[in-house]
């Protein structure tokens, strides 16, 4: 594809689009051309900086970051060696709105297209979504939601904006809950980071809606280096929303996120992601919580895309009675290793953390569940439950678990289980002695596998994904 | 430690000197673990500066460790290795069974001993001292049961390290014929209680078809030495091997367990106790390979931790692409028994086969106040009712061993340590 393609559209895209624009009033962002080039260098960094008017502390933070970057090796001693397929110098670090790749409808893939009709994704979202240069306001299409909000004090911005305007909230927070020496791709984001959310919930406020990101959806929100830092002040709760069921259509091939999130005393925050980037992409992503006093965070996270995806949201328990917990869905087809999993960090009194993860392996795909949960010396009455469950639909699929559990005293009480099945010949029998053939009938049971988790999603994603489950599933059996 | 080339003795046939050279030179070139390494990963890669420590023959009078070494009122065999060097031996196994302690199989059976040593290469992060100890070691056991031949009761090995800083090296090689059957127990103890010793022990046990081989191993050296205990099992078709470890002693410990289930329809239990008090470190690394469809393993490895004791469980249940209709349990146990003690555990699998049932738990937990209460409301005191519990944590592991007087002699060392512990083990 030519990143010089022309601007303009052409006719078939405006049909596919068909975007009726007296409805939301749309308009069309303005166009920076701004590129750094490919690789990564000092150079690139200084670009960035340039280009996004970053302060000099920050401008510092990033060269440090880019350092540490370059100093860590990779971690193939445990994860994938897959992660050496990527060649960090063929990569673009940044690309403002005016030099993203842009493509005509023509160029989606049909089975993308498909997909889109099968899930009924609104025809406004659906050219996004396949990245086709076409991107609408949604500042207008969503203003009730933005005014509601900023008559409670909620500040929704992006990182850029927040780390300009609201520094004071911002600068004490960021880079504290995953530091950028965390691993080589939280440097690799803290060196080259744009875009993402910034979000600030005050004191005692809670939102009845979910956040989502579509809300300033064209701001460089889905960007490749994302960076978002949630904070809910002291009683404050949110359900923040990320990624959508629909396959995300792109051609970078790296993606490397960093998400913090601090929840104060009694707060409460929950993430829901829902990923399905198309299968050419290394999906390399860092979250964690921190959790004080009386305060709870959820990760609830849905792996369907990618080539390859390692992410185990964490939940480090700082405060009394802090809770954390993660829930986790994975689907790895042919060609896709989902390595995900969870990390709970006890580092107080009382506090209780939970895992479930449930994955299901399809065709030649690998599912790996990994996590770690750690309980040190000197705390007392801290409790984790961790469940994995795999379910392998094909003689050739693959699921691993390696979980790590350390455990510092005795007044503690932890619990791992995790089981490997596939679906009972029994339970395909019967449904199909109802008549269903044998991949509805799978389809069927796998859904039911998931679905105490997929209960725990907002309502319209939950229904996504089921059909999103039966669509993957389709051809696996027979 | 041992910086020169081990010197292989005369005697034995060319293979083996060329075997050990080999090793030697594998020894020399494969890099010390390091912190970062992940089948060493929460290990204390302190206990791997092996200095000082030197190859050292029997100093103390034989009869008295010869003495010491009860074990079985009646075993099928005994043999008793001072520092590697054997000290006594009685056999009543029938003529057909090869019982030999391995200097003298290496001369009289060369060719059977060449097919079956260390036949296997150690995957679970102690490839250099596996090595070190094919390159260094003098002695052992070799036993091989010819098919159809069943042996009755048990044989029974003790190795006993004396002298300080001394280090030895045990070999225990099984082998068993179609439909054969055998058990061994080696028993590792220490002269005295005082002074540091290294074990770089490895046991091979190889069940041939539809056989059935037990194999128990008592670590019960004094808490100042260190050992590393690796052991391999092949198991062919419909063959049942069970492993088990009891670790009592040692300031730290390192067992590696890999199973491989060659043959379908075979079996291997995998069991361990281990009850660690003071400072004690036991780091065990387990391995349940399913190469054949159709094959059953069950691992149980329970600890009951002390004072600022230490355990490191990680296991990997492995399903090979074609081994279908697997069935693979893997569960470890933690009894958290002080407030400063460490358990870790890492179970995991690796499925690549469809048609399999595997599971894996882990826990830790302490013993609960419900337990506490239901036995003080039957008139038995908190100190005793600790202790009672603690202690059918670790049998229930040993019961599945099937055979009285391996338990009770298993149970007599498991009671000494609970006896060595402050209060009894509550």
């Amino acid at each position: 594809m030519s990143y010089e393609a022309a601007a303009v559209l052409d006719t078939e895209t405006h049909d596919a689009i068909n975007i009726d624009r007296s409805k939301g009033d749309f308009t069309f962002p303005e166009r920076n051309k701004f590129d750094a080039g490919r690789g990564l260098t000092g150079k690139t960094i200084d670009y960035i900086c340039d280009v996004k008017n970053d302060p000099q502390w920050l401008r510092d933070f990033r060269h440090k970051a880019l350092q540490v970057f370059l100093d860590k090796p990779m971690p193939t001693h445990w994860a994938s060696k897959d992660l050496d397929n990527i060649n960090f110098d063929e990569i673009r670090y940044y690309l403002s709105d005016g030099e993203k790749p842009k493509r005509s409808w023509d160029d989606v893939p049909d089975d993308i297209k498909r997909t889109f009709d099968r899930l009924g994704i609104p025809e406004q979202e659906r050219a996004f979504l396949a990245g086709v240069e076409a991107q609408y306001d949604s500042e207008a299409a969503y203003s009730n939601v933005k005014e509601e909000l900023t008559k409670q004090g909620v500040i929704f911005v992006n990182s850029t904006e927040g780390l300009h305007q609201h520094e004071e909230i911002f600068r004490p927070w960021f880079g504290k809950v995953i530091p950028t020496a965390d691993n080589k791709f939280s440097a690799l984001n803290s060196a080259v980071f744009s875009g993402g959310s910034f979000i600030y919930i005050p004191k005692g406020v809670k939102l009845k809606q979910p956040l989502q990101a579509y809300f300033r959806i064209n701001s460089e929100n889905f960007g490749q280096f994302e960076r978002t830092l949630i904070i809910a002040d002291e009683g404050a709760e949110l359900m923040y929303m990320e990624g959508c069921t629909a396959p995300k259509f792109e051609t970078a091939t790296l993606h490397s996120a960093v998400v913090e999130l601090v929840a104060l005393k009694g707060a409460k925050i929950q993430y829901v992601t829902v990923q399905n980037w198309s299968s050419n992409v290394y999906n390399l992503v860092t979250k964690r919580g921190l959790a004080m006093e009386d305060a709870e965070v959820r990760w609830i996270d849905c792996n369907i895309g990618s080539r390859l995806t390692i992410k185990y949201p964490g939940v480090i328990m700082k405060g009394r009675r802090a809770r954390g917990e993660v829930i986790s869905i994975a689907l790895a087809n042919t060609g896709q290793h989902q390595d995900t999993g969870a990390k709970m960090i006890h580092a107080a009194d009382e506090t209780t953390s939970n895992i479930v993860s449930k994955s299901i392996s399809v065709g030649r795909g690998r599912a790996t569940y990994r996590g770690q949960v750690h309980i040190p010396k000197h705390l007392k009455g801290c409790k984790n439950n961790t469940e994995c469950d795999a379910l392998l639909i094909n003689s050739n699929s693959r699921t691993d678990t390696y979980p790590a559990i350390t455990v510092k005293g005795n007044r503690h009480s932890t619990q791992h289980e995790a089981s490997v099945s596939q679906v009972s010949e029994d339970m395909l029998f019967y449904l199909m002695q109802r008549g269903l053939n044998q991949g509805q009938a799978m389809s069927l049971a796998v859904n039911g596998f998931i679905n105490d988790l997929v209960r725990e999603f907002p309502m319209e994603y939950s229904v996504e994904l089921k059909r999103l489950i039966d669509l993957e599933m389709e051809g696996s059996v027979g | 430690m041992i910086t020169t080339a081990p010197h292989t003795s005369a005697t034995f046939p060319a293979w083996f000197t060329d075997r050990q050279q080999a090793a030697w030179t594998r020894y020399l070139a494969t890099p010390t673990p390091k912190r970062g390494d992940e089948t060493w990963r929460f290990s204390n890669i302190k206990q791997l500066d092996f200095a000082g420590f030197s190859r050292n023959a029997s100093t103390d009078p034989a009869t008295d460790l010869v003495a010491r070494s009860s074990g079985l009122e009646a075993p099928a065999a005994k043999f008793v290795f001072i520092n590697d060097t054997l000290a006594h031996a009685e056999s009543r196994l029938p003529a057909a069974a090869i019982c030999l302690p391995l200097a003298e199989a290496l001369v009289s059976h060369s060719a059977l001993v060449e097919a079956h040593f260390m036949r296997q290469e150690t995957r679970l992060g102690s490839a250099k001292y596996a090595a070190l100890h094919e390159a260094s070691l003098t002695n052992g056991m070799f036993i091989h049961i010819p098919d159809h031949v069943e042996i009755p009761g048990t044989i029974e090995v003790h190795h006993w390290l004396t002298g300080a800083n001394t280090v030895i090296f045990p070999h225990t090689l099984v082998v068993t014929g179609t439909a054969a059957k055998v058990r061994v127990v080696d028993i590792f103890r220490s002269a005295d209680q005082v002074q540091p010793g290294l074990a770089i022990a490895v046991n091979d046990l190889s069940a041939g078809p539809g056989s059935k081989l037990d194999y128990v191993a008592i670590q019960a050296f004094n808490e100042v030495t260190r050992v590393i205990q690796i052991n391999e099992t092949a198991a062919a078709r419909d063959a049942a091997t069970t492993g088990f470890i009891l670790n009592t002693g040692a300031a730290w410990a390192r067992n590696e367990s890999l199973s491989r289930l060659e043959g379908a329809g075979s079996r291997s239990d995998m069991l361990a106790v281990s009850i660690p008090a003071r400072a004690q470190e036991y780091d065990q690394r387990t391995f349940q390979h399913h190469v054949s469809p159709g094959a059953f393993s069950d691992l149980l490895y329970k600890n009951s931790l002390y004072d600022h004791s230490n355990t490191i469980f990680s296991g990997l249940i492995f399903v090979d692409e074609e081994a279908h209709h697997t069935d693979a349990y893997q569960t470890c146990r933690n009894l958290l028994m002080s407030d400063t003690c460490e358990a870790n555990s890492m179970p995991g699998l690796e499925i690549n086969a469809d048609q399999v049932k595997c599971s894996h738990g882990s826990t830790s937990s302490q013993i609960s106040e419900e337990e506490i209460f239901y036995l003080r409301a039957r008139g038995i005191d908190p100190v005793a009712a600790r202790q009672l519990i603690a202690r059918g944590f670790s049998v229930e592991v040993v019961s599945r061993l099937g055979d009285d007087a391996l338990e009770a002699l298993v149970i007599r060392f498991i009671d000494n340590k609970f006896a060595n512990i402050a209060t009894g083990g509550a």
